[in-house]
């Protein structure tokens, strides 16, 4: 066990550092330093004020220097500089990511308490053909574009019913719908995963026991079944926080209201690699450390799991 | 997205197989009627293809030059799905932008199948280290949401298709990976392999004969239901304004252009988005099926 932990949380910080370095080198393959990037959308930038700023930045020190200084900085919670605001970029990010966890956490919560309820009844449900219409919800969900389902609704509700606003407005609806947006979103890989977890669990041998005794089905599925397929959906769950940051960009946009999604197109079309850079890293901490968070979760509700990794494979001969 | 592409497999649902349609392809030919019992889904999809490479055979209207006179009609018969703030044709409009969307698509996917198929078979054949380092690769890029990607290199370079669907397409590379990778660990346990290793079959020889055509049924099913994620993706992108320049029809441009006019035209965003929502639908489709074909 203590070696099992160990070995995920080496996992955890060589995947961040080397996303880290994936993204420095990808800015240093760039044509130009990203200085020279960010004022080149300015008509006639001076060369003596992109040498300052570089110079201001750190961005004439060679590349090993600016490597390891950007590193170091890193470790102690600074981002560097915004380009196009001049302040920090964890000061930008901290500024709007209160708006963006609110929305993408309650999504979260929201699709995981839809995926169990689809799955439930999808399982428990008597007729054959309500069963098939609640199976073929997950590929339906996963098929919906983001901005069109939040385009749709708004269209039906602020436009044809007009009980809500098209603007942010604090109303209860206004937070509602965008969560619910991105929670079906968010619920259609976690249903189909879990789904499939079930119909494994389901042709096991202490099922059939369980029925030969006279359980009822909804005391095997929420007794047995369930807790039998939950890590496979713990597992799929982790991995949601990308779809989940993608989601909220666009929901965000749609809706119109402030966020970290505002702060990444901003970033994006003005060009400002340093926020850019520091947006991403964010992300794959957070990608990482849940995942982390996921596997270590995982030896607790299913021991096997840990003598289940035999280590990588060896090549291929005879 | 990426999540969409890498439980493709879960969502075959719970119908048990059909030993009708699962047995191995019999040497008589079988009837047009069952081909299209299951294969229905290639027809929409031909028909999504014939939209991209003749667009004019469909529609006779400019996607670009509109008819100021006709601006915000609803749909009719002469214009199926409306038309927008400039008097243009939507349904016209959708049809020309499928090419935009579907290539850049194509783009994404070839190179997410091909660099993570090349790395899936590097990471399961070539020894520990090779594995070990594959794999680390694929965790990173795992880590980074495909949406971030394909966003630094349109910060990097410049907004459009190109630089899109490279980052869609780097983006996708780890689900093929991990499941090229997965799949060649499961079939090279087998004793064939291991009997064509012992009989002195080469490395490639084995991978060629043996292995690959063992693995390309669950790949080409991944492709299928990647190549809807990657219209997803891409039409998400352009939706937010990294894609095509605004006068070229695109999927989520289109969508994007029609929200400002929410209030008066429902069409302009409605129409098009059920395009995508039934596009998507039927790559998927399409994955089950070869799933099911290729199934052993």
């Amino acid at each position: 066990m203590g070696g099992y932990i160990a070995k995920r949380v080496g996992q955890a910080i060589l995947v961040i550092w080397l996303a880290y370095t994936a993204v420095f080198l990808a800015v240093q393959a760039l044509p130009n330093d990203p200085v020279t990037i960010f004022l080149s959308t300015d008509a006639a930038a001076d060369p003596a004020t992109i040498a300052q700023m570089k110079a201001y930045y750190g961005y004439d020190q060679p590349l090993i220097l600016q490597y390891l200084s950007q590193l170091a900085g890193l470790l102690r919670g600074d981002f560097g500089y915004s380009l196009s605001a001049g302040a920090e970029v964890t000061s930008r990010i901290g500024d709007v990511i209160g708006s963006t966890l609110v929305l993408a956490g309650s999504a979260f919560v929201v699709a995981v308490v839809l995926a169990v309820a689809l799955v439930a009844a999808a399982s428990l449900a008597r007729g054959a053909r309500l069963r098939k219409a609640l199976l073929n919800l997950p590929p339906l969900f996963i098929s919906i574009p983001v901005f069109w389902l939040g385009l749709v609704l708004l269209q039906v509700l602020a436009v044809q019913l007009g009980v809500m606003s098209l603007f942010p407005d604090g109303s209860f609806l206004s937070l509602a719908v965008p969560i619910l947006v991105l929670a079906i979103h968010l619920s259609a890989p976690i249903a189909q995963v879990l789904l499939k977890s079930v119909q494994e669990v389901n042709a096991q041998p202490f099922v059939d026991v369980l029925r030969a005794k006279g359980a009822g089905e909804s005391w095997i599925f929420f007794r047995h079944t369930l807790k039998n397929a939950a890590p496979a959906a713990l597992s799929i769950a982790g991995i949601t926080i990308g779809t989940l940051l993608a989601g909220s960009v666009i929901t965000e946009t749609v809706f119109a209201r402030a966020g970290l999604g505002q702060l990444v197109l901003q970033a994006v079309t003005v060009q400002d690699i340093p926020l850019v850079q520091g947006l991403v890293l964010l992300t794959a901490a957070a990608f990482t450390l849940v995942n982390l968070l996921v596997d270590l979760i995982h030896p607790q509700l299913d021991p096997r799991i840990i003598n289940a990794n035999a280590g990588p494979p060896r090549a291929l001969a005879a | 997205m990426s999540v969409l592409t890498e439980h493709a497999g879960a969502s075959t649902g719970p119908q048990t197989p059909e030993p009708a349609t699962v047995k191995a392809p019999s040497r008589a030919p079988r009837g047009v009627l069952q081909w299209l019992a299951e294969w229905w889904v290639l027809i929409p999809l031909a028909l999504l293809l014939a939209w991209a490479l003749l667009p004019g055979l469909f529609t006779g209207q400019d996607p670009i030059t509109g008819v100021p006179a006709d601006k915000f009609l609803a749909p009719s018969i002469t214009h199926p799905f409306g038309t927008d703030h400039l008097g243009r044709d939507v349904y016209s409009r959708v049809v020309h932008g499928t090419s935009q969307t579907l290539m850049t698509a194509g783009l994404a996917c070839l190179i997410g199948s091909v660099v993570g198929t090349l790395l899936g078979l590097v990471a399961g054949t070539a020894g520990r280290f090779a594995d070990t380092v594959a794999m680390r690769l694929v965790d990173v890029l795992l880590a980074v949401p495909a949406f971030l990607i394909a966003l630094i290199l349109v910060t990097a370079t410049e907004p459009g298709p190109l630089s899109l669907g490279i980052g869609v397409g780097i983006a996708s590379i780890a689900i093929f990976a991990r499941l090229v990778r997965t799949e060649v660990l499961r079939v090279r346990s087998r004793d064939f392999v291991q009997a064509a290793l012992m009989s002195g079959g080469g490395y490639f020889t084995v991978l060629r004969r043996h292995i690959i055509p063992h693995i390309i049924g669950p790949v080409l099913a991944l492709l299928a239901v990647d190549l809807g994620a990657a219209i997803l993706a891409i039409s998400g992108l352009g939706f937010l304004g990294f894609g095509a320049p605004p006068p070229t029809p695109e999927w989520g441009l289109l969508i994007s252009e029609g929200r400002q006019y929410l209030s008066v035209a429902w069409w302009l965003t409605t129409l098009p988005g059920l395009v995508i929502v039934l596009a998507v639908m039927l790559t998927a489709a399409l994955g089950r099926r070869i799933n099911q074909a290729f199934r052993f």
